[in-house]
Parts: C-alpha cells; sequence; structure tokens
C-alpha cells in the first residue's frame, strides 16, 4: 500500500474561466488528518469539488495523484471507486430514493457485487446508532426535507458505510448545534480509528477539532496555501483570526 | 456490473420479436360498411351488436378527427386492417396455446406472472383472445372474468348490454367511433357484491401484425362493496409502418366498492395510441387508476373518472416518459357530479431526446358537489434541452362550496445531483437513472413489486446509452 494517499502538484483550478486556486501544493498520507482553514471565499471548497472531480471546477494546470496514480482527469465516479469521498457542505436532495437504498447502491456499485440486505441492515443500524438517528432516517428520500444537522449526519453515515481511504469533510460542522457536532465529530473519529485512512477536513470552525487529533493544518488564502503547520495553529487562528495572514 | 447492479437485465428485444404473421384471418384494410359486416359476421355478434357496429361506422364518418393534440396525420384508416385473427381458438391452458404465441407471452413473463401473483390472466394477441383464465377459488366466489365476445352470448349477455358503450358512447369522440365499429377482443370482468378479490387479475394485450388496429374492449363491474385490483399491461414489436391501438375500457364501480386499474403501457414507437378509458363512481366507491405510458409513436390518453354518487372518490397516478420521436398527449379528468365527492390527480412526466410530453388535465366541479375536494399535482423532468414539455390544466368550479389545489412543476436533472450521486461512485448514466426512477417512485410504489421492477426496467431502458 502507498504511504502517500494523495498528492497534488500546483493545482490551479477555475471556475466559469475565474481563476480560484493558483497552485496548490499538498500531501496526504495514510492515517494523517490535515485541517484546511482559512477565509471566506479563500477557495477551500472549490479544492474539496476539484479533488473529487466535480466537472464544473477546472484544473488547468498541476495535477492530482492518488495512491500513486494520476487522477487528473477522471470521472468523480472513478475517484469515489478509487477511495475517495467528499462529504458535501450542501448535500443535495434526491426524492423518491431513499436513503438506506442510495447507500446500498453506491456500496455495491463500489464493490462491485450485490449485498445482502440482512448484512447491509445491521451494519446500517450499527452506523446509525453511533450517530444517534433514528432507524426510520433509513427510508426517508435522500436529503429531501432534511434538517441542516440531519442532512450532515446522513453524510457521516455514508462515510463510515462506505468507508474510503480518503475522506474530505467539507465544513461538515457549520450550521450545527453543540450537540450535533459532538454527535458529528463521534462518527468522524470512530472513521479515523477504524478506517486509519486520511482526512481531509475543510472549516472554519474549531469546534469539530476538538475532540479530532490534528496532524497538520494549512491556511488557505486567496487561492494559495499561505502556511502549513502543526495542531497549534488552530489555536493561534482562534486566537489571531486571519488578519496576520490576509495582510502579507 | 457497474451498470447492471439496481435492476436486473434488460432487453429491449423482449418487447421487439416479430412473429411471422400466421393469421387465421385478415380482414381487408380500410373501413367500409361491408368490411364492419365482414367482421361482424366472422365473430357471430348477436343482432344488435351488428346494428351497433354499422351506427358507430356511420357516426365515425361523420366526426372529424381532433385538431387540438398531436399530430395524426401518419394514421392512414385506408391502410389499418381492423381485424387481425390469429390462427387459434381461445384456450383456458397455456399449453394448447400455439407455441409461438405462447413463447411471445412466456417472455414477456406473463405465464409465470399468473402462476406467481395473479387471480386470473386474459391473454389478447392481435384481435382476439387466445388463452383466458380464473382460479378456481376466485370463480368460486361468483366472479366472472371472461372475453368480452363469450360474455356477449353467455350468462351476463343482458348485463354486457345493458353497460356497453353506454360511459364511453360512440359518439364521444371519432375514435370511440371507430372502436364501436370494428372492436374486437377485451375482457368482461364482474365481481359480484361484497366480494374481495385478494391478488389482482391481469389483461395482456399483444399486437403482433404490422399495419393492423387493436380494438380491445374492457368492461368490468364491481358490485356493491366489492373490491378489485385490475391490471392491464400492452405492448409490440416495431415496424415501419403504423398500428393503431383504439381501445375502451369502462368501468363501473357501485356503492362502497373499490377498483384499482393499473396500466403499463409500452407499445412499440410506430404506434397511434387513441384509447379511451372511462369509470363511474358511485357513492362511497373509489377508483384509483395507476398508469405507466413509455411507448407509442403518438398517445391521446385521459382516464376518465365521474363521481356519481356522494363521497364517491377517485385517484390518478401516472407517469409518462417520451422519447426520440415520440409525441405523448396524456392526463386525467375528473367529474365531480355528487357532494362530498374527491379527486386528486397526481402526476410525473419525463421528456428526453426531443420527446413531446404533454399534460392535460381537466377537473369539473358541478354545482350540486358541495363540499368536494379535488387537487392536481403534475410535475415533469426534462432530460435535455431539445425536449418538451408542457402543461394544460383546465378546472371548472362551479360552486362556491369546494376545495381545489393545484401545482405544477417544471425542472432539469442539475448537474450538482448528479455530480453528488457520482462522488459516491454512480456512473454518470446511473446516477441520471437514479434521479429519473426517484422522480417516477409515486407511480412505482403504487405497482405491485413486480410491475414496478418491469417499470424501472423501462426506465433504465430508456435511459441507458443516452448520454455522450
Amino acid at each position: 500500500m502507498a504511504e502517500i494517499l494523495l498528492q497534488t502538484e500546483g493545482l490551479k483550478v477555475s471556475v466559469e474561466d475565474k481563476e480560484i486556486l493558483h497552485g496548490v501544493d499538498l500531501q496526504v498520507k495514510r492515517g494523517e488528518t490535515h485541517v484546511l482553514m482559512g477565509p471566506n471565499g479563500a477557495g477551500k471548497s472549490t479544492l474539496g469539488y476539484a479533488l473529487m472531480g466535480n466537472p464544473r471546477y477546472k484544473v488547468t494546470d498541476g495535477s492530482i495523484f492518488f495512491e500513486g496514480k494520476e487522477i487528473t482527469g477522471e470521472s468523480a465516479d472513478k475517484r469515489a471507486k478509487a477511495g475517495m469521498f467528499l462529504s458535501f457542505q450542501n448535500p443535495l436532495e434526491v426524492p423518491g430514493i431513499t436513503l438506506s437504498s442510495f447507500i446500498k447502491s453506491a456500496m455495491e456499485q463500489r464493490q462491485g457485487s450485490r449485498i445482502r440486505l440482512w448484512d447491509f441492515k445491521k451494519e446500517l443500524n450499527k452506523a446509525m446508532e453511533l450517530l444517534q438517528m433514528e432507524e426510520s432516517y433509513g427510508a426517508r428520500d435522500l436529503n429531501a426535507g432534511f434538517s441542516g444537522g440531519e442532512k450532515k449526519k446522513a453524510e457521516i453515515l455514508q462515510l463510515l458505510m462506505l468507508n474510503p481511504s480518503l475522506a474530505i469533510l467539507d465544513e461538515t460542522d457549520s450550521g450545527l448545534d453543540v450537540d450535533a457536532v459532538r454527535t458529528v465529530s463521534r462518527g468522524v473519529l470512530e472513521y479515523q480509528k477504524e478506517k486509519k485512512g486520511g482526512l481531509i477536513i475543510i472549516t472554519h470552525n474549531t469546534r469539530i477539532l476538538e475532540s479530532l487529533p490534528v496532524d497538520y493544518t494549512h491556511i488557505l488564502v486567496d487561492g494559495k496555501i499561505v502556511r502549513t503547520g502543526d495542531a497549534s495553529l488552530v489555536e493561534e487562528i482562534n486566537e489571531k483570526g486571519f488578519e496576520e495572514f490576509l495582510k502579507a | 456490473m457497474e451498470e447492471k447492479t439496481y435492476v436486473d437485465d434488460i432487453d429491449r428485444s423482449v418487447y421487439d420479436i416479430k412473429n411471422e404473421e400466421k393469421d387465421g384471418y385478415r380482414m381487408k384494410e380500410g373501413l367500409t360498411p361491408e368490411i364492419v359486416q365482414q367482421l361482424s359476421k366472422e365473430k357471430k355478434d348477436p343482432q344488435w351488436m351488428q346494428l351497433f357496429r354499422l351506427e358507430s361506422l356511420q357516426i365515425y364518418n361523420r366526426m372529424e378527427v381532433p385538431d387540438w393534440g398531436p399530430s395524426i396525420e401518419g394514421l392512414d384508416m385506408d391502410h389499418i386492417a381492423t381485424y387481425v385473427r390469429p390462427d387459434t381458438k381461445m384456450s383456458t391452458k397455456w399449453s394448447e396455446v400455439p407455441e409461438e404465441i405462447k413463447e411471445t407471452f412466456e417472455r414477456l413473463g406473463i405465464p409465470q406472472a399468473e402462476r406467481e401473483s395473479l387471480a386470473g390472466v386474459g391473454a389478447q394477441y392481435d384481435s382476439e383472445l387466445v388463452y383466458h383464465n380464473l382460479k378456481e377459488e376466485v370463480a368460486a366466489q361468483g366472479v366472472v372474468y371472461t372475453d368480452m365476445e363469450s360474455a356477449l352470448t353467455g350468462e351476463y349477455a343482458d348485463m354486457v348490454k345493458k353497460h356497453f358503450m353506454k360511459l364511453v358512447k360512440p359518439g364521444d369522440h371519432k375514435f370511440a367511433a371507430l372502436h364501436g365499429a370494428v372492436w374486437s377482443g377485451g375482457s368482461f370482468v364482474y365481481v359480484p357484491p361484497g366480494v374481495t378479490v385478494e391478488i389482482p387479475l391481469q389483461s395482456y394485450f399483444r399486437l403482433n401484425a404490422p399495419g393492423a388496429g387493436q380494438f380491445e374492449h374492457t368492461l368490468i363491474i364491481v358490485d356493491e362493496g366489492a373490491d378489485l385490483h385490475f391490471i392491464e399491461g400492452c405492448s409490440a414489436p416495431k415496424y415501419n409502418v403504423a398500428n393503431l391501438h383504439a381501445g375502451c375500457v369502462e368501468l363501473y364501480v357501485k356503492k362502497n366498492a373499490r377498483l384499482r386499474y393499473s396500466t403499463i403501457e409500452n407499445w412499440s414507437k410506430n404506434m397511434y395510441n387513441l384509447n379511451t378509458k372511462r369509470a363511474v363512481v358511485e357513492e362511497g366507491g373509489k377508483i384509483e387508476w395507476v398508469s405507466g405510458s413509455f411507448g407509442s409513436h403518438v398517445s391521446y390518453l385521459y382516464p376518465m373518472s365521474i363521481l356519481k354518487g356522494k363521497g364517491a372518490r377517485a385517484e390518478f397516478t401516472g407517469i409518462t416518459f417520451a422519447g426520440a420521436g415520440q409525441n405523448l398527449d396524456t392526463g386525467a379528468k375528473m367529474v365531480h357530479s355528487a357532494p362530498e365527492t374527491t379527486s386528486y390527480i397526481n402526476t410525473r412526466s419525463i421528456s428526453k431526446d426531443g420527446g413531446v410530453s404533454t399534460f392535460r388535465s381537466s377537473v369539473v366541479v358541478g354545482k350540486e358537489a358541495k363540499k368536494s375536494k379535488a387537487a392536481v399535482s403534475c410535475q415533469s423532468l426534462m432530460l435535455d434541452s431539445h425536449s418538451r414539455s408542457d402543461t394544460i390544466p383546465a378546472m371548472d368550479i362551479r360552486t362556491k362550496d369546494a376545495d381545489i389545489g393545484h401545482e405544477a412543476k417544471i425542472g432539469k436533472i442539475s448537474d450538482e445531483a448528479v455530480f453528488y450521486l457520482m462522488s459516491r461512485g454512480l456512473s454518470e448514466e446511473e446516477a441520471r437513472a437514479m434521479i429519473v426512477r426517484g422522480f417516477a417512485d409515486n407511480v412505482s410504489r403504487e405497482l405491485p413489486l413486480e410491475y414496478a421492477v418491469e417499470m424501472n426496467n423501462l426506465i433504465q431502458l430508456e435511459m441507458v446509452g443516452s448520454i455522450g
């Protein structure tokens, strides 16, 4: 198994012909947790989308490697099958497809074979219990009519069920109350512990980090990583904000 | 593996296999009194029916082709054979059905469905029923399920005569008149008072002959307090010449009875589907229409419910899927003519590859229909920018004391939703198909499981291969 999970080299990304990322270098090894912070509009979500392969986010220069293989031009489903996962800031609603049948379908797509309903239900119930989700959620339409907190829990539920080797969490903690953040962190912690995969946590809030061990912190400003440090950088940002970087 | 995780294998060829036409009898093409008389003779009609046919033909000749819907110029009645009798007699045993015809129905899964989940089955091949059977225990309840021809002369002849084309009269429109003149085949069902038929009955209509018309007549009477689920399925192989389907369905739902009428229509794309369906519901009764329209070149289909008794109810749940070369004009009509009646129309329409899908509804609440409720909800999904979707809802409310609701939505598949599903490992095709399946869920959840699966297969069939 490759030690380096994800590597970007000089990644430039444009949305509708406007360049948002101006050359990002990032390396995530197996088992590491990286935090990506930065002011609004710095390009954090853009990086998440570009890594996952959203066709609206065009890579104009540079490369993305996953487990040593270049994936810059690959479609999102190929990246997902290779082991990448993105927890969306605003998960989309898909009426008529239940949360549980969707997760089952996605799992079957990834592993390329049928999963026995009984085994699936058992695993799903376990994960839902951890996230304090009622069993009845599984029968509700995917994200349709879910509250903000429910949507985020459903994302983490998918994370636990799909068990990717790299997970990118985009603002998973935004808009959640204290209890919900705690529940969601519990899910992420479980993933970190069980899978020992890589984690990229995009946030401008630090509550979700209170219970999670962090290896690296990156500060993204104006489409560039301006500083990389360890967990203590999170504290620093907490105290001083991004002021210092904005001036630079 | 990747593309086949969600649904079983599907294969258009199942619907498209053509059998060589081995007719026992094929009527000359076109329409004249002589042809109609000949048809009547062939079918050994009672006297009244022969007259009825000739009168209907006169009405047909007098009436104009409708000018308010999709064009039917490609339909030339002078080149449609109105009657094609397969070279066999009707049987109550599958083993007696000719091999080739039997194989066709085997491929469509009809005998299997009968064994597993149906109380009775009728199978029509071109103009005549080739198989009809009802489970003994259902027959023992007094339920009658037979082909229309036998019904005309059998024990229930008077009942049939009293109801036949009384709800849909030949003067209603040109193709109702045509039906009256040349109808053949179809089923008659009678459920006696208080009897609940636990599992559905099904009639399957297969049009094999090219350049022919199918004009089956379905007459169902559900007597007081009785309960029935009837399923109709239809398909045909594709030919380069126009085929015509002008069937007629008349449903009588008596006091406190319930009838669910489900249809999965998958005619080939050279078919003109000009079908008329109507139900009349008496006090406290309920009609539930479930309708999936996938096939045909042109469709005009608006099942109508007449709520005649106090507290009568009607629900119409439908989906229409119009692909390349299809112009499907579908919807429903509700007529409230008694107090405290309720109706609900809930439809989805999908158009892709230049297909045109029009939703047309009409709700009429008469002044005597006090405290009635009517709601219409229609949603359209266009899968690309050169397809078309129209919504034409009409409401005619003549009492102030009614509760009326209407909502319409027209949308496209969002790229972000596709990306979201793809980020979980679904291919682009699969992601789109999943969104469409979800959109169609209102209908598939109303169907018995095996039909829901068939419908999802049809959606899958339409969706896969549509990208790039």
